[in-house]
């Protein structure tokens, strides 16, 4: 124990972080600041989540625009995505969440390309459908691209340009290029969340089921909630190839038109980021009858994990030997890998603030490097991905989750056939394994640690100068605050530029990374010497 | 090819714009109330904006960027964001307690009409704006202009902090314009060695290239102090760097305060760096010392000492109008050309200008305000040139067709030192030269044959 943990204890540390504040901002912020102890039954207590931002407060968080056009639909190489809006938006989701992309053989790449209807003054007077329509048609003249997809900013929603009905007119003009649109406006909902959440349904509705011929392949899964930032995905895909699984569509990491367009071809859907897309997994499921399980591609223990998961389920000896094979063949470089890093890295201890997973997944990398996690939460999340998918049902549908929507989904007359049996799922099931189960950050972190929502850069700065964490890891809007701090930062959206991360070479990657970042000499250099020892205790003399 | 589906035949667009050269307003406000001392600027619009304007600030200054936002959502966009301000400005003062707040609107808060003065008197009466405390506004809708009419409304915001007087103090206002924090401390040090005593706004130094400590202070030293900017009326005069970025501060402080001043052009390159010396000396009565004709003579010396490497280099350059107006007249200075230019910014005055500049050239320069990226790689594809100049956006053009690229403007995501390294005045541009120079016959090293490689160049 620290001489920190000592002088601070959780209930302290957390009066300390609400003294600030006005006293019904003190009260919200409460529940959303989580010590977090097994209760009656092993069950964590319950956070308050996926509420606004307290105006003022200088918070994480982005808008739905970045959830839907940044998160969501910019790995997507070859449809070309069009912000209906002012120019900013477009400007600022420009290639700026590493969205990196194998062109493939047929070359189309939209990616490094930002497009905008760039809408002034008198489009926001007089309306700008007549601008879009024309935008759409120019990109369809110049690109003739498999798919356009057309993102309302706030202007948008607020003088209700029909995105919707220009997409279907240009659509049925073109015949050959499907049009859609997403009311992603950034005051919907409280965060990027609303945003993820606009951007599947509309890739469940408008793209997924439309290639009618099944990819050639065998073990086919489909990867959910991978963005391949850093190139993640790659390594993945490179994990997967290996093991002889197919992986039809990442939704959606290094994305094709395509891909999206077989996902009902899937035997399985394995989730990444539960928070972004657990919605869709459920309407695969409904509507194709493509079970599917959590997993995690982040720490090569978690890593191999995942592989033996996928190989239960197909419960083919072929598959499972191989996977076996694998990991039998990648474990010894991470275990060298670890080896080097772990004399800079054991013991020391992490911070997490990032997304609506990656919070999560991060701590058993830093678990592998003998670190622990002393405080975490999420930017986007819901109260599920804290508690896991049991609140699902308790969960209050507040008006700012209301105006998103719910798509109906059923089961598809033709299309729907059930993976497995009852019987072959419920023996998976007694045998253990679990189906459409998510159990949440809160049961995998320490008794005493900190789960924050939502957290915010005063409450930051407050945590690090309390707790002095050897490394935080959050976002660029964050970097620089904690540095001046004296404590190392790692961006978890970007990575620093550095990746990838998730699979076994990922996890070499981060284990070579924190061993850089936390045996770095720079953070002894804070002071100068003659501010060490700021009393002069000798002096040179000349004569 | 990373912009393969770029086609270098040209077709007139009418409503899609392709690889802006510009952005939206609030991040120019934003940037420009950092250089306020104790200024905590706040976005007043979804948080969005905010998000994404302190995370493109933060990349290219690699400092903390703090910012706050009225966080909007469906009910605010419907009945106004006065609410959410007023609750905000509560907020800001308990925890963060600025010295100022200085709010900029967004295309959502613009559009539902929301009036910052309004808000600000209801938030005095409501105590929420604590006595000796400041709340400045500017308006800046993000579909009219660029993020340079943003940085310009918010300077202009600034100079109404004013407050009438009778009195002079013998200063005089430096308005700099849209410039890096290294280039406010040149101008500084330039007037220094000139003996005259300026209040400077906004002034980023300090503020966005400030030391690492082990301590984070989240208003650094440094900026313009509001009382400062009360006392900016009692000025001798006022030099205003750029007409994109300045113009409009210093006219209202001239028609309002009786504060005559002068627009200039910013100072990059030679010429406009002589006149800014000169309106400097002239406005303040004193001689130019030594220094500083010494290091413009080393700025001619080294244009002499180069000039084979830059004699009719074609050049392609986009950016921000004040910038590039002083850039081209630069570039024709050491005999290159600026072949096309391009800003996302409008404005039928710029077009003139650059023509007005490059007129003594062999051929016409392409010029477009309003214009795209993607309308600059087709040009360039239809005919090459031996030199990109931008921001790091131009990355993908210089590595398609094989351009050197010197990164410059804003902004620049990928590169460090443009917040350390000045490149306005003499010494500015020396370094512009050495960055010329040096990606010029990096290319020519790269390009010889065996035979002609040589050492010295």
């Amino acid at each position: 124990m620290t001489k920190n943990k000592a002088q601070w204890n959780p209930t302290d540390i957390k009066e300390e972080l609400l003294k600030k504040y006005p006293p019904k901002v003190a009260r919200k912020r409460a529940k959303q600041i989580m010590i977090n102890e097994a209760l009656e039954a092993g069950t964590p207590p319950e956070i308050v989540a996926n509420v606004r931002t307290i105006p003022g407060i200088i918070t994480m968080r982005g808008c739905t625009y970045a959830g839907c056009k940044g998160v969501i639909m910019g790995p997507t190489r070859d449809v070309v995505n069009i912000t209906h809006g002012p120019i900013g938006c477009g400007f600022y989701s420009w290639l700026t969440r590493r969205n990196q992309t194998d062109a493939g053989a047929d070359g189309e790449n939209y990616m490094t390309y930002c497009f905008s209807t760039d809408m002034h003054d008198k489009d926001i007077i007089f309306g700008g459908e007549k601008k879009l329509e024309a935008a759409i048609q120019e990109a369809y003249d110049l690109l003739h691209p498999k798919g356009i997809c057309i993102f309302s900013t706030c202007p948008v929603g607020l003088i209700g340009d029909d995105v919707h009905a220009v997409a279907r007119k240009m659509k049925e003009k073109f015949g050959d290029c499907n049009v859609f649109a997403f009311s992603c406006e950034g005051y919907k909902g409280v965060s990027q969340s609303a945003g993820h959440h606009i951007a599947n349904n509309q890739i469940f509705t408008n793209l997924v089921g439309e290639n009618k011929v099944a990819p050639e392949g065998e073990y086919k899964i489909n990867l959910l909630g991978e963005y391949n930032i850093g190139g993640d995905a790659f390594e993945i895909d490179r994990i997967l190839k290996k093991c002889g699984i197919t992986n039809i569509a990442t939704f959606s990491g290094n994305s094709s038109y395509d891909q999206f367009a077989s996902a009902q071809h899937a035997d399985l859907s394995c989730v990444m980021c539960h928070r972004s897309i657990n919605y869709v997994a459920d309407m695969l499921e409904t509507k194709y009858g493509i079970p599917w399980i959590k997993i995690n591609f982040i720490g090569a223990e978690s890593t191999a994990k995942s592989l033996r998961k996928i190989g239960a389920y197909f419960g083919e000896k072929k598959l499972i030997d191989r996977i076996e094979e694998v990991i039998a063949e990648e474990m010894p470089a991470v275990e060298e890998a670890a080896k080097k890093a772990l004399p800079t890295t054991k013991g020391k201890k992490a911070m997490l603030f990032v997304g609506g997973s990656r919070a999560h997944h991060y701590q058993d990398l830093f678990a592998e490097l003998g670190m622990k996690t002393l405080s975490a939460g999420y930017e986007f999340a819901h109260r599920d991905d804290y508690e896991g998918r049991r609140v699902i049902p308790d969960i209050q549908v507040d008006a700012d989750s209301r105006n998103i929507e719910e798509i109906e989904v059923t089961a598809d007359p033709e299309l729907y056939n059930p993976r497995k049996s009852e019987a072959e799922m419920k023996s998976l099931e007694d045998s253990g394994f679990k189906f459409k189960e998510y159990e949440g950050i809160n049961k995998d972190m320490d008794e005493g640690t900190i789960v924050i929502d939502d957290l915010n850069q005063y409450e930051a700065e407050k945590l690090v100068e309390l707790l002095k964490p050897d490394v935080f890891c959050a976002g660029i809007k964050e970097k620089y605050s904690i540095q001046k701090l004296g404590v190392p930062m790692k961006q978890l959206h970007s990575y620093d530029y550095g990746g990838p991360y998730a699979g076994f070479k990922g996890a070499i990657n981060f284990y070579e990374e924190m061993d850089r970042l936390l045996g770095s000499k720079v953070w002894s250099y804070m002071k100068a010497p003659w501010q060490e020892n700021p009393e002069l205790t000798a002096t040179f003399v000349w004569d | 090819m990373l912009l393969r589906h770029t086609p270098v035949e040209i077709k007139e667009r009418k409503a899609l714009t392709i690889n802006p050269a510009k952005t939206c307003q609030p991040i120019g406000a934003m940037y420009a109330a950092l250089g306020i001392h104790g200024c905590l600027p706040h976005s007043h619009g979804s948080q969005g904006c905010c998000a994404y304007h302190r995370s493109t600030l933060t990349r290219h200054y690699k400092e903390p960027i703090s910012a706050s936002t009225s966080s909007f959502t469906e009910g605010a966009s419907v009945f106004g964001g006065q609410a959410n301000l007023v609750q905000a400005l509560n907020n800001i003062f308990n925890v963060y307690d600025p010295e100022v707040v200085a709010v900029h609107t967004t295309c959502l808060s613009e559009t539902i009409g929301d009036d910052l003065n309004q808000i600000r008197i209801k938030a005095e009466k409501d105590g929420k704006l604590p006595k000796g405390k400041y709340m400045i506004g500017a308006p800046t809708p993000s579909y009219v202009g660029s993020h340079v009419t943003g940085f310009s409304n918010m300077v202009k915001a600034m100079a109404q902090m004013a407050e009438p007087t009778d009195k002079k103090n013998g200063k005089i206002n430096l308005i700099p314009g849209w410039v890096e924090p290294c280039d406010m401390e040149e101008l500084k040090r330039i007037a220094a060695l000139m003996d005259i005593d300026i209040t400077m706004f906004p002034d980023t130094s300090g503020i966005l290239n400030g030391p690492l400590t082990g301590e984070y202070k989240m208003f650094p030293e440094g900026g313009v102090t509001v009382q400062e900017l009360i006392e900016s009326a009692q000025a001798t005069a006022t030099i205003a760097l750029g007409e994109w970025c300045s113009a409009d501060a210093a006219r209202w402080l001239d028609s309002k305060h009786k504060v005559p001043c002068s627009i200039l052009d910013m100072p990059f390159g030679l010429a406009a760096t002589d006149r800014f010396v000169n309106v400097m000396r002239t406005v303040a009565g004193v001689s130019v010392p030594d220094a500083i004709t010494h290091e413009r003579g080393q700025l001619v010396d080294f244009i002499s000492d180069m000039h084979q490497y830059f004699y009719q280099k074609r050049v392609a350059i986009f950016g921000d109008p004040d910038q590039l107006i002083s850039m081209c007249e630069f570039l024709r200075s050491i005999d290159m050309y600026p072949a096309y230019v391009v800003t996302g910014t409008p404005g039928k005055k710029f077009v003139k200008r650059i023509q007005e500049i490059c007129s003594d050239m062999p051929f016409e320069v392409k010029v477009k305000a309003e214009g795209d990226m993607f309308l600059m790689h087709q040009w360039i594809k239809n005919e090459p040139v031996d030199l990109l100049i931008g921001n790091s956006y131009g990355k993908y053009i210089a590595r398609d067709e094989d351009i050197p690229f010197v990164r410059w403007g804003f902004p620049i995501l990928d590169r460090q030192g443009h917040q350390y390294f000045p490149t306005v005045g003499y010494k500015g541009a020396l370094r512009l030269l050495e960055k010329f120079v040096g990606v010029l016959l990096d290319r020519k090293d790269r390009d010889s044959p065996e035979t002609s490689f040589e050492l010295v160049l």
